[in-house]
């Protein structure tokens, strides 16, 4: 995969979205960023003092899957014997249901939660290791326009109170629109940055 | 019952069996290792009978050969039709091996039977220390491993996202599934050892959601059933194989059923 013309810098607190096509490069780009891909040339700087949390697109959890809410965000969890430990890390667990939502859900299994439910749960698996910035992989693609509307509200909330960086990779135009305050425009690997007002319906279908 | 050597030999290797193997079936379920576990178990028939046959024991050539193959199925295509369809190829071509084997070298076929079957009277004081060595190893690994294991087998997709080195926690986690295949089958035999290997972690699975309880039910499950099969072997002479399957698969129906039952109300 070769991108051309990339040339972009995202902020601290930015709210920031991509978009374009299937096949564009967006999460190659994402991973890229994360270290998960190799790049052949050019330079890609990421402050490493930054954590990243990464919330990814597709997860195989079926209706058997056997955690609930809670033991799912605790996977992200650092090994401890330390009973102190285990204390400030049950404050964080608590501290995050909370902030995304799911205290009252915590004791559902996941394979039996909504849509919604499970994103929020995934959210806040990555929300665990404080990342200072958090990137949404098509979190919203297959979820009702309510219930869309509830996660990128959660989302924007961390982003203006606690000044995470945000990036969104999307198809979704109206959501980027309303939530977002930047938009990088993939197409043929090419980018470009254009106006969030200007973003149109059609720039998800083209090319690819 | 416990008068008798063998008897006293037998639970103390079945209880090691059923720890390892109740504590690995939750991460072969959790991993949908379950069809490779049972093909390890028939791998491993022909390491022991190819370890009868160059006069080394069939623990020793169990170990060899799910080890090695273990690794390599590590390192094979991950595409998962490609991977069910290469798995079954080497299973038939290993069953086949196995049968080799034995007709190979001179000794009866009721050890055949042993090996594939398992057996309660076929088990030396020497072979327990083997199988308590290897299963407190298979036990101190899962400890090292439990945090990133759990992660990476409950969630793999979020443990990749979060930077965890899953290459290296599969080839573990197959090492341990390995050694827990040819620990089992000494006593259960190599033809049913996956049994313990899927079905208390797959029932445990209706009951509880956490890895702790899911860790502990399984192994609950798997103690169980080859205590209650050793008992009844021993007052039926029957083959105990057949009581731990038995145990094993009712226990998995009720959970299923209790499941269900639980959905709808």
């Amino acid at each position: 995969m070769v991108f051309q013309n990339l040339n972009f810098q995202i902020n601290d607190g930015d709210f920031i979205s991509l978009i374009g096509p299937n096949g564009s490069g967006k999460t190659t780009l994402v991973k890229m960023i994360m270290g998960l891909e190799k790049k052949s040339s050019g330079d890609l700087i990421v402050d490493h003092k930054q954590t990243i949390g990464y919330v990814p697109q597709f997860r195989n959890i079926d209706i058997d899957y056997p955690l609930n809410i809670e033991q799912f965000v605790r996977l992200n969890l650092k090994f401890t014997l330390s009973p102190k430990k285990r204390q400030s890390d049950n404050q964080l667990i608590k501290r995050i249901l909370e902030k995304t939502g799911l205290t009252a859900l915590k004791d559902r299994p996941l394979g039996l939660a909504s849509g919604g439910e499970k994103q929020k749960a995934y959210l806040a698996q990555a929300l665990l290791n404080d990342p200072k910035v958090l990137i949404l992989d098509e979190s919203t693609a297959s979820l009702d326009v309510e219930v869309k509307m509830q996660l990128m509200d959660l989302v924007a909330e961390l982003n203006q109170n606690e000044k995470l960086t945000v990036i969104f990779i999307t198809h979704d135009y109206e959501l980027t629109k309303k939530y977002t305050h930047r938009a990088l425009f993939f197409r043929d690997h090419e980018l470009q940055e254009v106006d969030v007002k200007d973003v149109s319906e059609d720039m998800f279908e083209m090319g690819g | 019952m416990f008068e008798y050597e063998f008897m006293r030999e037998a639970f103390i290797a079945s209880t090691f069996i059923a720890i390892t193997a109740g504590l690995v079936g939750v991460f072969v379920v959790s991993r949908n290792m379950s069809f490779l576990s049972h093909t390890l178990s028939e791998i491993g028939f022909a390491g022991a009978s190819f370890g009868i046959l160059v006069g080394i024991s069939p623990l020793a050539g169990m170990i060899i050969f799910t080890l090695i193959s273990s690794v390599a199925v590590g390192s094979l295509s991950s595409e998962s039709s490609r991977r069910e369809a290469s798995i079954s190829a080497i299973s038939s071509l290993f069953i086949g091996l196995g049968i080799l084997f034995l007709s190979l070298s001179s000794e009866s076929s009721s050890y055949a039977t042993n090996i594939l079957f398992g057996s309660i009277v076929g088990i030396s004081s020497k072979e327990v220390n083997q199988l308590m060595i290897l299963a407190l190893f298979v036990i101190f690994v899962f400890i090292i491993f439990y945090k990133p294991l759990s992660f990476d087998s409950f969630d793999h997709i979020g443990a990749r996202a979060a930077g965890l080195k899953t290459r290296l926690l599969s080839v573990a986690f197959l090492v341990t599934l390995a050694l827990s295949v040819s620990i089992g089958a000494q006593i259960v035999g190599s033809l049913l050892v996956f049994v313990l290997l899927t079905l208390p972690g797959a029932t445990a699975k209706y009951l509880v959601h956490s890895v702790p309880k899911l860790i502990m039910v399984s192994v609950g499950l798997s103690l169980a059933g080859v205590w209650l099969g050793l008992y009844l072997a021993f007052v039926t002479n029957w083959p105990v194989t057949f009581f731990i399957s038995a145990f094993e698969v009712i226990a998995y129906f009720l959970g299923l059923s209790y499941k269900n039952w639980k959905l709808n109300h």
